[in-house]
């Protein structure tokens, strides 16, 4: 069972303020960019490359901001990147912690198993599609849920406003219609 | 090297309280988006105003760096964007950083999530050009800017209002709002219907 809202709002915002007050705030999307450039880099090396005054690459997003992403390419060991590492570090521990998932749940949520049975190929289909838009529209939006819409609208950012807008009128109408069953 | 360990102290805290809080969950997201149990919108919107008081109360005291703020430019992309992540959001019960957690967890459709998401990436990477030419990615009101005009920042406000005043103000909104939202808006609980 997941945690109270109280408790589970107050830790998640505590942990929202903790990164904006020691760090920056807290955003993920950016780093399957980063990753798709780290491999992208290693089968073509030429693609970043280091110039006079910091990094450039042959691709236009990864130059952009004078190579601010192409900069994060060539040194993995960065802030931004080695956080979403530890995110993966702080799940696995939690989920170790409630002594972890069900068999069944492992392979495809509950919810899912209602709505769609238990076909795996359909469901691992459905989740790559969704990964697919799900990033392609965070890096045409410039952020995800986190990034835009937990640390932006905290910050009072217009952008964290538009971006939740967006995510909501497509989210909730595409869930009613998805799943009319109960878990 | 000291903000190589905060990244792994915050990364971590975050990552478990992403899960202990549900999100790591695809049955919990969609039963917030089809609107049947609202308990994960109302920590969401907690932690929105949890977050923007103790930001906001700590930079009107001195406390809290303005300079760590991190404004993201607004553009019609932006909205545009927040419908295709919206529409993946539900069908797979993943975000970026959730579904990076659920894989950690042991869920196996999330490495689907994150490959395709490697992927999604991959096509934004090479289409951009084309995204840059449209004019989608053209600022609108501003670009990088607050809602009220925050003392000390390097962020333009949208209106001449104090933004530490309305960040405060609005970080109690969603705090009030998180206490006001039922815990769900469609349908009956299951066990509240009628026997035959």
């Amino acid at each position: 069972m997941p945690l109270n809202w109280k408790t589970g709002g107050l830790l998640l915002g505590l942990v929202f303020f903790a990164a904006v007050l020691l760090v920056k705030p807290i955003g993920v999307s950016t780093q399957f960019v980063i990753l798709d450039g780290i491999v992208a880099d290693a089968v073509s090396p030429n693609l970043v490359t280091q110039t006079d005054d910091g990094y450039t690459s042959t691709n236009a997003y990864l130059a952009k901001s004078n190579g601010k992403y192409a900069k994060a390419v060539s040194n993995p060991l960065n802030y931004s990147f080695v956080f979403v590492v530890a995110m993966m570090v702080g799940g696995f521990l939690s989920a170790l912690a409630r002594g972890g998932l069900s068999a069944p749940e492992r392979i495809m949520p509950a919810l899912w198993r209602v709505n769609f049975g238990d076909n795996q190929m359909k469901r691992y289909v459905a989740t790559f599609f969704g990964g697919f838009v799900v990033l392609y529209g965070a890096r045409l939006a410039g952020g995800c849920t986190s990034g835009h819409m937990m640390s932006g609208m905290m910050q009072t950012a217009l952008s964290g406003y538009i971006f939740a807008a967006g995510a909501f009128a497509a989210a909730v109408p595409v869930s009613l219609m998805l799943f009319k069953k109960e878990a | 090297m000291t903000v190589i360990l905060l990244a792994i102290v915050i990364g971590v805290a975050f990552g478990a309280v992403l899960d202990r809080v549900g999100a790591s969950n695809p049955s919990y997201i969609n039963a917030m988006l089809n609107l049947t149990n609202l308990n994960l919108a109302k920590s969401i919107l907690l932690a929105i105003g949890v977050g923007s008081v103790l930001m906001f109360g700590g930079q009107m005291l001195g406390f809290v760096d303005v300079g760590h703020m991190s404004v993201k430019t607004a553009y019609a992309g932006v909205f545009l964007g927040g419908l295709l992540l919206g529409a993946g959001w539900a069908l797979s019960g993943f975000c970026p950083g959730t579904g990076v957690v659920a894989a950690a967890t042991g869920r196996k459709d999330a490495l689907f999530f994150i490959a395709g998401g490697l992927l999604g990436a991959a096509a934004y990477m090479v289409t951009y050009p084309s995204w840059e030419a449209s004019g989608m990615l053209d600022k609108i009101a501003g670009g990088k800017v607050t809602l009220g005009t925050i003392p000390g920042a390097k962020y333009d406000g949208l209106t001449a209002i104090s933004g530490d005043i309305l960040g405060l103000v609005l970080g109690l909104g969603f705090i009030a709002v998180a206490f006001a939202l039922p815990e769900r808006f469609v349908g009956s609980p299951a066990q509240a219907q009628p026997a035959e």
